[in-house]
Formats: structure tokens, C-alpha cells, sequence
């Protein structure tokens, strides 16, 4: 059975990429739909017998790589942490592809698209299914790979192009990172399988390396360095870059130059949550690391925090969304950072619903829109289209954290746990997650006020013409509305029950002290819905009734706009220290260095020389007669005067 | 003493060149004839080195199929076997070769009868230098093996093409003459040429570090190591296409090789002592090179560019001595060997159609030519070690042997892997995607059927051994593994003697 979950994505993508042109688009659509449809009940029947009754297992398709010590299998392995991630990741993945019927029904190249979503669906599978680091490492390049081709889908957008080498570039210096955790893994363990390595970290504890020579430890600027600390950390280089942390987030709003099916698939529910899923895998080696904890929650915070401002301000109704989720994967980030990585993966699991279910309302509205995209130009058609306007209500209601959607349960979770975990970045951590929240609340009701109420503002299309989507595009949104009410109330005992006894994530998390039973202070609990609560009126406020106020805090606070308008200038920062030098130092290399330099000293130099002495040489074969009796006679007298000297 | 199997592999090659000596290519039928007739030769030879894989038997760490026939007496003897290692190269050679006969079609308008003759005697030199187990015999078959390219790139080539056969044979020759004398110099102190019989002795440890020296310039240069590659991208320019493809699929590799089988086994005290130069060398190779393809604009040198740096990742793992780092170079040559030549036929095929390598004459090829996109992604992917492709298995690998000796040198090293990406993507970017702006582009066609079938041979065994390295692996791991015992034997036993 999951042999067949796993391999049926895979075989719609080869039938749908192959013989799309011979069977059909419709055809293709409804064979990729079909299978990875059967794929997410599958894990769904998978995930129930995980639930009931405690199962897990560990399959070997085949062995890798035979090389010396290293030995790598491709596997699956089927845990609670991984059955979760394949019920998110079918779940979805099959909702989009029936989305994407109807979206996609005027684009030519339809069955390419579908084989492309399809073989993502793939590889992430094999993601999670990894029972090794390697397996991991090929799921993970070749999810980046699929998202890659899905946001260049549109080949003939520069900006689409552009998008998609900057994904995969963003991407792989993230990879760079878990490639050397991979390496050093190997070193200190001489295994790269989960089980093998987790069983022998608490032997290496206290093992220290240094950074430039493998033996014996040196102090390094002052301090050795704590073997367990320098792993999580790349490793954890490795999960920012494929979930967007601050540093190394900039591919993810360019990325949303891809349909809108992909955003909500890709770059919202599964990919983007990879980071998550490897720290959490990961948590028997991360919960020996202190450092390397306090640096994920302070990394996840700041996300969490810089990615609401910038969304406070942005125009692109896709981009919110994006800087959104790259929010939300903050908070997923200092969640685990704080220990509590079950709280981690259930905030993954709602947000995965209600993220979907926002970025497929908003393809839902760009669609009624004719590709626009930019919130200014939209405004007073939610009469026109109230079903997706009713669903993104309650999608942000629940990403909001609204009391009793699925959000609430989540978010609130990681608020408390992190200010229960009481040490410095936790209790921060607390406090920048309550502040977030709020400006979470305030920039998503900004994107529904100024989609659907107010002024039409769009000159294009005439407000009669908008249209509600097809039935086709209706129904995925319909299910994930069903998910993101009820998921959370639903799942929440399951994932982050208090209670002893039960514990649902077996031996797949790792605690080394059990998460605190406290409950927090009172005001710590309500704060949080409060401030949902109240930003709605404020809100309504500020983007409806009184807009002469947001045009007053701009124009005071003119500094900040900038900043936060400008994505804090990440993007012309890297330009200026990496792409410039980049380029300026490579036609340095080839000008300078080897035509100017070695061409012209070395080989061309050398016939230059070669040449220069046949020309003086030349000049002695002069044809004269008395030229050579004179050289003759020299050399005679030479020799004669050696002979008599000796 | 049974069939001379590897001697008939050298030779077949060679006595199919003799028959095309004497052919006519008046018209176009015997053109064909003869092209058919060199196929011929070169499928057959590709079957039987099949064969020699499938009766190898990788368990047993000693040279096979050896054969010995006394040359000149008492000075040389005509000695070839194959272990694990040179298998894998000689059924390379074998497998490239026939692929480029079908090639020459397009690419080869004038004196084709002269061409495939110097293809086939290339081949037979090619297959000798992996085989031959004589120091004096390797030499012969690795210089002669520079004649047949100097003419490949002086007759067929482009509108520079005698500067760049100049270029490429006077580099190369420079660095062999040193080799040559080292030769002689080892024949002198230890009495023999015989390979095996010098791994049994070993060198006196004196004398290693120059003779280290002298094997390493030819080898540089062949591979090519910075800052000795200058010869490589105006020989691939001007190379006609076949000629680029047996240039960067075969010839580089004689150099690995080479390293391998001559300084690794032979001189494991300077092995030792340069490992360091190696291994500045090899990063150097790596960024600088990756750097320098980033902003090439003729498609050809930013491939041969790019060679150079995946040649630096091959030094590398050679020099770790371990396990995973020696093992993922000979899967990184293989891979290279198989991924260049695809690129190089790629590139071939835009220039057949359109007279220009330059990047910016292209751009929207993916609406007029969907399957050449199609697999100059697949190869561009392969190129940047993408999983599920051979280039992955053997650059992690070697990154793996190199962090297990110096975290410093790997994490350089994965440096270059970022780089080959942005290169690569940003010239498929350009090439392939995009809105097509050319107006001669659009009555470009697509991949004709020997195009195709070409590049599937090709597209085939990239995929293959990426997702299933096993049949590589399993041939060349006890030859490595006894090779690094060997090393480290010899290192402990002559350290003491001369210590």
C-alpha cells in the first residue's frame, strides 16, 4: 500500500509528461487527479491505522549508494511524524490538481502542467518517507527542482524566468548548508540513516571540533565548537532556505510569478514546510543543541515578524499571501526552537488548509479579475462573488487565529508554549508572536476590505462582467473551508495533548524534558483573541471608513514605509555583495587573468619568443660567403686557443 | 593463454581504419558505405568491451585479461590488463565513439573517409592508454593519441583552428617530454617499466617528489588543471563537434586516470606531500573557472569552461584517498564523460542549423524546438549534480571523501556547486527560454531522428546510474579500496625504511 501511495504520482507524471500529446488533455487531467486523488485516501487509510493502531513501518525499495562505509537505501518509512506530512501533502496536492482544472482550462500546455504537480507531488513524498538523510537531501533538491519549472511555467515571462532561477539559486545555497550537515553527520557517525545517528547522539554530546582541522579539537576564535551544535546548525541553513526564513527568504515572494494552483501547493502548504518537517525530524539531534535552538526561535521570530510588516504595505493580493506564509513558517520556526515540535507540526497541519485556502480563494478572485493582481484595482464585488468571498473570510479567520477556527488552536499553542518554555528567547519569542498576530490580523483584513468592499476601482473589466469561478475550482475550496473550521478543534488532543498516557508521536519526536502541563498567565491566553478580535473594527476602520489616516501614518512615518515597501531592501543588498562582484570577478578572471595574463605570458608569449630568436637566429644565415668563412675562422681560432691553453 | 581480448580491442579500431584507407568517397553512397563500415567497427567494439565488463570479475583486486608479449628485449615488454577502474573508462570509450560517427552527418562536410579513419585510429589509442600496464607502452598510446586531435581540430576545425591545434598540441607536448624523461629516469633506478612489478618494488621515496613532479605536468595539462587550461576552450571552439565531444568525454579523462593509476600508486610519498597543491589547485579550478563561465558568451567555451571546473572537483576526490572521494571521481568522470558529450552535441546541433555559438542569438527555442529543450534540461541538471542524475552521485560523493579530510577544502568545494548552477540555469534561461526574438529562429527544426537517438544513449545511463549507481559502484570498489591500501601500505613500510 504505500508502495502505491508513493509510485502513483510518479506514474500519473510519466503518463501525463510523456503521452499527454497523445491521450488528451482531458485525459491527462482527469489520469493525474485520478491518482493522486487515490494517493491522498491511501495516506488517509494510512494515517487512521497510525492513529488506532500505533503502526510503523520501514520498507526498502532498493539500495542507492554502496560506497566504503556509506551505505543508502531508497525506503519508506512510515511513522506518525511522516504519516502526517503525507496526508498534508496528498491531501492537498489532489485538492489543487482538480483546482487546476479549471484554472488552467485556457493555458496550451496543460498536461505538462499537470505531470509537473504531479512528479512535486513525487518528490516530496519521497521526502518525507526518507529513512535517511540522503533520501531526504534527493526528495529536497528535487521538490526545488519541480518548483523551479512551475513558477518558470510561464517560459516566456522574463519576470517568470527570472523567478525561477532565483528560487533554485536561494534554494541551493540553503542546500549548501544541509550538504555539509549531510558530510558532517558522516564523519562523526559514519551513517547518514535516521535511526543509526539518532541512537548514537547522546555519545557525541560533548564531542567538540574545530573548523579548519578535523583533528584533534582547537579552540576556534576563543572556543571550540560543539559537534552537535555545528550539525544543527547547517542543517538548519538547509531549512531556512527551503522555508523562507529572513536571510534567505527572497525567492519566495518573486515566486509567486507561477500559477496561482502552484503558490497555494507549493509555496504555501507542502515545499515551503519542509524546513519544518527536517527540524522536527531532526529534533533528537536539535533538543542536544542549545545554541542551536535559541538561533532557530530567534530566527523564526524575526521572519515572523519582518514578513508581517512588509505584507502590511504590499499591493500584489499574491504577495501578501506570500509574505503571510513566510509568517507563518516563522512561527512554526520558533515553536520548534522552543521544543515544542509537536505544536510545530500541528500548526503546519492547519495552516496548510487555511494557507490553500487563501491563495486558491485569491486565484479564485484573479481569475474573476482577468489576471489582475494588484488589491488597489479591485474593491465592492463581494456580492458579485460570495462564495469566494465568504471562504476567504473564513480562511482569514482562521489564519488570524479567530477563536475556535482552526488557526486559534495552533498559533495560541505556540504563543503559550513559547512563553512557558521560560528562558529569554522564549518568553520574547511570546511576545513577538502576540505583537505579529495582531499585525497578522491587520493585514489580512486589509487584503479582504480592499478586494471585496469599498470603491470598484478597476477600469479594465466592467464590474458586471465578474463572474464566480466554475464548480470545478469551487469545490477543492469548499473542502478546505470544512478544514480550515474544523482541523483544529478536531486534531488538537491528537497533537498536543497535555494528558500523559497517549502519546501519539511515539518515538518519531524527541523530548529530552517534557513539555511544562502549566498554563500560562491569564492575559498571556485571552491577549492573543483580543487583539484578533478588536483589529477587525480597526481595521474597517482604517481601509474602509477613514482612509485620510493610513495616508497620515505613511506620511509620518516615511522611513518605515520605505523599509517595508522595499522588502527592507533585502533584495538590492544581495544584488550589490553577490550578483555584481559575481559577475564583475568573472570577466575580471577571463579578461584579466586568462587572456591577459597566462595566454599572453605563457603560451602566446612563448611563441612570441620562439619567434623573436629565429629572427635574430635567422639573420645569421645570411647567404654570404664571407659571413660564414668569417664565423668559421673565429671558431677555429677559439678552438686552437682552448687546445693550447690546456 | 586464451583470446587476446584486449589486444583485439585496440586493434579492431585501427584495422577498420586500414580498410577505409583504401576505400574511394567519389560519391555519396560510398560516403555512406564508409560511414557505415566505421559504425561497423566501433559497435562491434562497443559490444565486446560489453562482453569484457560481463566476464570481469570484480572481486578480485588483480589485473585481468593480461596479456605480455616481449617488445623490445630486456627493455620493454607489450603488457596490457584492466582492473575495476579502466573497465569502466575503456567501456566509455567504446560507447562515445560509435555515437560520434553518427554525429559527423552534420557537422563534417569535407574529407569525411579522413575524419572517421582519424576517429578510429583515436579510439585505438584511447582504449591502449586505459589498458596498457608498461609505463613506456602508456606513454606511446597517451601521445599518440595526440596526433589524430591536433588533426581533427587543424583539418576540420573552425576559422582559428590552427592557432587553437597549436595551442593544444604544443601544451600538451611540453608537459609529456618531462613524463618521458621521469620514464626513463624509473627505468634506470628500479629496472623496469611493468607496473605491476614497480607497484610490488615501489620508488625510492628520494627520488618520488620530481617524478612526482614531471607525471604531474602532463597530467595537468591534459586534465587541465589551473592555470594550465587555457588550451582547453579554444581547442573545444574550434573543434568540430565529434572532435569536442571524444576531446571532453575521453581525452580529458586519460589525466584522472592517469593521477590514479601512475602518481597515486606509483608515488605515494609525493602523492602525500602534494596533496595540498592538489587541493589549492583543484578549488582554484572550481571557483575561478565556474566564475569565469558565468560570463562567457559563446555557449561552446562556457561548456568547455565548465569541464574545467568539473575536472577540478575530479582532482579533488582523487587526492582525499578515501574511499567515497576516490569512487565519486570515477563516477564524476564517467558522468562528465557522458554529460559533456551530450552538451557539446547540443551545442552542435544549434550551430549545424544556424552558424552561431554566441548565446545571444538565441533565446524562445522552446516553443520551436520542444525535445531539444526538453534534454538540454536533462543534461543541464545533470551538469549541475541535480539528484537522481550520475553528476549528483559523483560530486556528493567526492565532497563527502574531501570533508572526511579537510572541512575547509569541502566547504569551498560545495561553493562551486552554487555557481555551477547559477551558470548553467542562466544559459538555459537565455537560450531556451524567454520570447523568441530572432526571426531566423523560427524556421529552425527540431531534433532529427540520429539527433535523437544519439542523445537518448546518452539521456539513458545519466538517469540510469543516478537513481542506480550499484553497477559502477560494484566494479570499481575493490580496485579502490586495495588501491588505497596499497597507498597507505607503501606509506607506513617506505617511511619507515627511509626514516
Amino acid at each position: 500500500m504505500e508502495i502505491l501511495l508513493l509510485f502513483l504520482p510518479l506514474i500519473a507524471a510519466i503518463i501525463s509528461g510523456f503521452f499527454g500529446k497523445y491521450i488528451g488533455d482531458r485525459s491527462s487531467e482527469i489520469i493525474t487527479s485520478l491518482f493522486v486523488s487515490t494517493s491522498a485516501f491511501l495516506s488517509l487509510l494510512l494515517f487512521y491505522n497510525v492513529i488506532t493502531n500505533g503502526y510503523e513501518n520501514n520498507i526498502v525499495i532498493a539500495s542507492w549508494i554502496n560506497s566504503g562505509t556509506l551505505n543508502v537505501n531508497w525506503s519508506i518509512k512510515i511513522d506518525p511524524l511522516s504519516s502526517v506530512m503525507l496526508v498534508v501533502v496528498t491531501v492537498i496536492s489532489a485538492l489543487v490538481h482538480i483546482y487546476s482544472i479549471g484554472y488552467m482550462s485556457e493555458d496550451p500546455h496543460k498536461p505538462r502542467f499537470m505531470a509537473y504537480l504531479s512528479l512535486f507531488t513525487f518528490s516530496m513524498l519521497t521526502l518525507v518517507s526518507a529513512d535517511n538523510f540522503l533520501q531526504l537531501f534527493f526528495g529536497w533538491e528535487c521538490v526545488g527542482l519541480c518548483s523551479y519549472f512551475l513558477i518558470g511555467f510561464w517560459f516566456k515571462k522574463d519576470t517568470a524566468n527570472a523567478a525561477a532561477i532565483k528560487a533554485f539559486l536561494v534554494n541551493r545555497v540553503g542546500d549548501f548548508g544541509f550538504a555539509l550537515g549531510i558530510f558532517l553527520i558522516f564523519y562523526l557517525f559514519g551513517t547518514v540513516n535516521y535511526d543509526e545517528v539518532f541512537l548514537k547522539v547522546p555519545e557525541l554530546v560533548n564531542k567538540e571540533i574545530s573548523l579548519l582541522n578535523n583533528s584533534p579539537p582547537f579552540p576556534f576564535l576563543g572556543t571550540a565548537v560543539k559537534s552537535i551544535d555545528f550539525i544543527c546548525l547547517l542543517l538548519f541553513v538547509g531549512a531556512m532556505g527551503k522555508s523562507a526564513q529572513i536571510f534567505l527568504h527572497t525567492w519566495l515572494p518573486d515566486a509567486m510569478e507561477g500559477p496561482t494552483p502552484v503558490s497555494a501547493l507549493i509555496h504555501a502548504a507542502t515545499m515551503v514546510t519542509a524546513g519544518v518537517f527536517l527540524v522536527v525530524r531532526c529534533s533528537p539531534i536539535f533538543e542536544y543543541s542549545v545554541l542551536a535552538l535559541n538561533v532557530v526561535t530567534i530566527i523564526g521570530m524575526s521572519t515572523a515578524l519582518f514578513a508581517a510588516t512588509v505584507a502590511l504595505v504590499q499591493t500584489d493580493i499574491k504577495k501578501i499571501i506570500a509574505y503571510s506564509t513566510c509568517s507563518q513558517l516563522g512561527y512554526m520556526f520558533f515553536a520548534a526552537g522552543v521544543g515544542a515540535y509537536n505544536v510545530a507540526m500541528f500548526h503546519l497541519f492547519t495552516h496548510a488548509f487555511f494557507k490553500a485556502l487563501l491563495f486558491l480563494g485569491s486565484g479564485s478572485v484573479i481569475h474573476a479579475f482577468n489576471n489582475e493582481q494588484n488589491i488597489n484595482k479591485m474593491g465592492s464585488v463581494w456580492k458579485k462573488i460570495p462564495y469566494t468571498w465568504a471562504m476567504m473570510i473564513i480562511g482569514t479567520l482562521a489564519l488570524t487565529g479567530f477563536p475556535f477556527l482552526s488557526g486559534f488552536y495552533s498559533k495560541d499553542a505556540i504563543i503559550e508554549f513559547a512563553y512557558l518554555k521560560g528562558n529569554t528567547t522564549g518568553i520574547l519569542a511570546a511576545y513577538v508572536g502576540i505583537f505579529t498576530a495582531f499585525l497578522t490580523s491587520i493585514y489580512s483584513w486589509r487584503l479582504i476590505f480592499k478586494t471585496f468592499h469599498g470603491q470598484y476601482n478597476n477600469e479594465e473589466i466592467k464590474k458586471e462582467k465578474i463572474h464566480e469561478s466554475p464548480i470545478i475550482m469551487m469545490l477543492p475550496l469548499i473542502i478546505l473551508t470544512i478544514g480550515s473550521i474544523f482541523v483544529g478543534i478536531l486534531f488538537k488532543d491528537l497533537f498536543i495533548s497535555h494528558s500523559d498516557g497517549y502519546n501519539f508521536w511515539n518515538n518519531s519526536i524527541k523530548f529530552l524534558n517534557p513539555l511544562s502541563d502549566d498554563h500560562p498567565p491569564l492575559f498571556i491566553i485571552i491577549i492573543t483573541p483580543i487583539l484578533v478580535i478588536l483589529s477587525i473594527p480597526i481595521s474597517y476602520y482604517l481601509f474602509l471608513k477613514n482612509k485620510k489616516i493610513v495616508t497620515l501614518i505613511i506620511n509620518s512615518n516615511q522611513f518605515l514605509y520605505n523599509l517595508f515597501i522595499n522588502k527592507w531592501y533585502f533584495d538590492e543588498l544581495y544584488e550589490t555583495i553577490f550578483v555584481k562582484p559575481a559577475k564583475k570577478i568573472g570577466l575580471f578572471f577571463w579578461k584579466s587573468v586568462d587572456v591577459q595574463t597566462i595566454d599572453r605570458f605563457g603560451p602566446d608569449g612563448i611563441t612570441e619568443l620562439v619567434k623573436l630568436f629565429s629572427l635574430k637566429a635567422k639573420k645569421f644565415q645570411s647567404g654570404h660567403i664571407y659571413h660564414y668563412a668569417f664565423i668559421m675562422l673565429l671558431g677555429f681560432s677559439a678552438i686552437l686557443t682552448f687546445l693550447i691553453l690546456n | 593463454m586464451d583470446f587476446p581480448i584486449l589486444s583485439s580491442l585496440i586493434l579492431l579500431p585501427s584495422v577498420g581504419a586500414l580498410f577505409l584507407l583504401f576505400a574511394n568517397e567519389s560519391t555519396t553512397t560510398n560516403r555512406q558505405t564508409i560511414k557505415y563500415v566505421a559504425l561497423f567497427v566501433t559497435f562491434l567494439n562497443f559490444f565486446i568491451s560489453i562482453y569484457l565488463w560481463y566476464l570481469f570479475d570484480n572481486s578480485i583486486f588483480d589485473f585481468q585479461f593480461v596479456e605480455e608479449k616481449m617488445w623490445l628485449k630486456g627493455f620493454v615488454n607489450y603488457k596490457v590488463g584492466i582492473d575495476g577502474i579502466s573497465i569502466l573508462f575503456v567501456v566509455l570509450t567504446t560507447f562515445i565513439t560509435p555515437l560520434c560517427i553518427i554525429s559527423v552527418n552534420n557537422s563534417i562536410k569535407y574529407r569525411l573517409k579522413d575524419f572517421l579513419i582519424a576517429i578510429l585510429i583515436l579510439e585505438s589509442l584511447m582504449i591502449g592508454v586505459f589498458c596498457s600496464l608498461d609505463l613506456v607502452i602508456f606513454y606511446l598510446f597517451f601521445e599518440g593519441g595526440l596526433i589524430p586531435m591536433f588533426l581533427i581540430i587543424g583539418i576540420w576545425g573552425g576559422d582559428k583552428r590552427v592557432y587553437s591545434a597549436f595551442k593544444f598540441f604544443l601544451y600538451t607536448l611540453l608537459g609529456s617530454v618531462l613524463m618521458l624523461i621521469a620514464i626513463i629516469v624509473i627505468y634506470i633506478t628500479s629496472g623496469t617499466t611493468d607496473i605491476v612489478k614497480l607497484y610490488e618494488v615501489g620508488i625510492d621515496p628520494n627520488f618520488q617528489n620530481l617524478l612526482w613532479l614531471a607525471f604531474f605536468s602532463s597530467f595537468a595539462v591534459k586534465t587541465p588543471m589551473w592555470p594550465v587550461h587555457t588550451w582547453l576552450p579554444d581547442a573545444h571552439v574550434e573543434a568540430p563537434t565529434p572532435g569536442s565531444v571524444i576531446l571532453a568525454a575521453i581525452l580529458l579523462k586519460m589525466a584522472g586516470y592517469g593521477f590514479l593509476r601512475f602518481s597515486i600508486g606509483l608515488f605515494p610519498f609525493a602523492s602525500e606531500f602534494f596533496t595540498p597543491l592538489i587541493y589549492f589547485l583543484s578549488l582554484i579550478a572550481i571557483i575561478y573557472t565556474s566564475l569565469v563561465a558565468l560570463m562567457q558568451e559563446d555557449m561552446k567555451k562556457l561548456i568547455a569552461y565548465s569541464s574545467v571546473a568539473h575536472m577540478g572537483f575530479v582532482t579533488l576526490g582523487i587526492f582525499t584517498l578515501k574511499q567515497q572521494g576516490l569512487e565519486g571521481s570515477i563516477i564524476q568522470m564517467i558522468s562528465h564523460g557522458l554529460v559533456s558529450a551530450a552538451l557539446f552535441l547540443l551545442v552542435g546541433v544549434l550551430y549545424d542549423r544556424i552558424h552561431s555559438r554566441l548565446i545571444k542569438t538565441y533565446g524562445g527555442l522552446v516553443s520551436v524546438m520542444p525535445k531539444y529543450s526538453i534534454l538540454l534540461m536533462l543534461f543541464t541538471l545533470a551538469a549541475i549534480g541535480l539528484p537522481g542524475t550520475s553528476g549528483f552521485i559523483g560530486e556528493f560523493l567526492i565532497l563527502m571523501g574531501a570533508f572526511q579530510d579537510s572541512f575547509l577544502v569541502a566547504t569551498i568545494a560545495s561553493l562551486g556547486v552554487i555557481l555551477g548552477a547559477s551558470y548553467m540555469l542562466w544559459l538555459y534561461r537565455r537560450v531556451v527560454f524567454g520570447k523568441l526574438i530572432n526571426n531566423e529562429l523560427l524556421k529552425i527544426t527540431d531534433l532529427n531522428k540520429s539527433e535523437l537517438f544519439i542523445l537518448s544513449c546518452l539521456a539513458l545511463p545519466t538517469i540510469f546510474f543516478g537513481f542506480y549507481p550499484e553497477p559502477l559502484l560494484n566494479t570499481i570498489a575493490v580496485s579502490v579500496s586495495s588501491l588505497i591500501e596499497m597507498y597507505n601500505y607503501n606509506l607506513t613500510i617506505l617511511g619507515n625504511n627511509s626514516g
